[in-house]
């Protein structure tokens, strides 16, 4: 298969005011491109060429560093773009909001659970909740633009929702204060699709 | 009673003791102004780096190893022994250290080259100022992620490139290539992103306009004392 650069959902000023316009379109046009393209570059230099990302990622460690790094970078913003919408927040329902109430206690408990891992991530990386091979539910973060898909990873799952913490997510509007994008994230995420990302994978 | 009044006395004194006490770790001032380096480094940057960042790193530093006898030791003797210190002491002393030796870095007016042993040093280990100048920004710009790149002097007297992830540093022993950092660049987003967005390469471009090779040399001749 070719690989494409997706298309972004919406427009750059879509989830202003908690997202900006000008981080969107940097983040967009110029990160999530660059790792496109560094992606399309690395790969056709392995065997690989052509497979999926989900079949890249399952052997990342024997592949060289580039194809983990950009081909993470490539995977893991299009999913981010896709976990958000301007009209987005409040809390999911169906199953999934059952599977979180099961996991964590309440919706509240997770976000916190998921606002620390942000949070404390140090360094550049994401936030992830994915759901494991035995269908449960599992909070964690990853280093740099690893995700819960690779082969090195301690936390192995489909990730379901992810939260870009690289500074370059939201340095222009909240500069050293993470937690204040953290919690303007939660006004944004797109529960329909990460319910249906969830019950794709249960059934 | 003897005791009774060694404990009283013990308890009475105790705070002026410990007010008398100088902690050994200081939050150093900028040694410049913010806006000092424009149009290189913006105002709005440094000033955020400075208080913000670098301040946050030796919070969190000071209160990791508060009540401990870690607060005694030299950073030297913790990066020496950092295998064996929690993240948060790895973390924030490298995030501490490693700031306070960046502003020194760099100078308003600086730029220009080295000279001097330092610039023989240069040439011997990479062919030529401009070598190395481009070496040190290949290192800047292939580290991933956050962190920083160093210019170090090894045990053997010979100077080496070498770049570390978020706030790890050559003195550490956690890492592979160790020795004496002399000269650092922080490749860190928030070093440069509210000028420079996605454009690293660009920052460190505009780098060279205020690095202090004064202080670089005064590293290098400290260093190689050291070793000797």
């Amino acid at each position: 298969m070719d690989y494409k650069f997706p298309e972004l959902p919406y427009a750059f000023n879509a989830l202003e005011p908690h997202i900006d316009a000008m981080t969107m379109e940097i983040h967009y046009t110029k990160h999530h491109k660059t790792y496109f393209d560094k992606f399309v570059a690395a790969i056709k230099e392995t065997d690989m060429n052509g497979a999926s990302l989900e079949e890249i990622f399952a052997q990342v460690s024997k592949l060289p560093v580039p194809v983990r790094n950009h081909g993470g970078g490539l995977y893991n913003h299009t999913l981010f773009w896709e976990s958000m919408s301007p009209n987005g927040g409040g809390a999911p329902g169906g199953k999934l909001a059952e599977a979180i109430n099961a996991k964590y206690g309440s919706f509240e408990d997770f976000k916190t659970k998921f606002n620390d891992a942000a949070a404390n991530r140090f360094g550049s990386g994401w936030a992830w909740l994915s759901v494991k091979a035995d269908k449960s539910l599992c909070v964690c973060s990853s280093a740099n633009q690893d995700n819960p898909l690779m082969d090195n990873f301690e936390c192995q799952g489909t990730p379901i929702l992810g939260l870009d913490v690289w500074e370059h997510a939201y340095y222009l509007k909240f500069q050293n204060r993470r937690p204040d994008y953290i919690s303007a994230f939660w006004n944004v995420v797109n529960w329909p699709v990460i319910e249906a990302r969830y019950e794709s994978i249960i059934k | 009673m003897k005791k009774l009044i060694f404990v009283l006395t013990a308890i009475i004194t105790l705070p002026f003791v410990m007010k008398a006490q100088e902690p050994v770790h200081k939050f150093a001032p900028l040694p410049y102004a913010y806006d000092a380096l424009e149009p290189y480094i913006d105002k709005m940057t440094m000033e955020i780096h400075y208080d913000r960042h670098h301040r946050a790193y030796y919070n969190n530093f000071m209160a990791a190893i508060k009540g401990t006898e870690t607060e005694s030791k030299s950073m030297q003797e913790i990066f020496a022994q950092m295998s064996t210190y929690p993240t948060a002491i790895r973390n924030n002393g490298g995030g501490y250290w490693n700031h306070e030796m960046f502003w020194n870095c760099m100078k308003p007016n600086g730029g220009g080259a080295p000279t001097g042993k330092l610039a023989d040093a240069i040439k011997t280990s990479f062919g030529s100022f401009d070598d190395f100048k481009k070496q040190f920004a290949d290192a800047g710009i292939k580290r991933f992620g956050s962190g920083w790149v160093w210019l170090v002097l090894g045990k053997d007297g010979k100077l080496f490139i070498t770049s570390t992830a978020n706030q790890d540093n050559p003195l550490m022993n956690t890492e592979e290539k160790r020795g004496t950092p002399i000269f650092c660049l922080d490749v860190w987003e928030h070093a440069y992103y509210l000028k420079y967005q996605n454009k690293r390469g660009d920052y460190i471009s505009a780098f060279w306009n205020v690095a202090n090779w004064d202080y670089v040399q005064k590293l290098y001749e400290q260093g190689l004392l050291k070793n000797n």
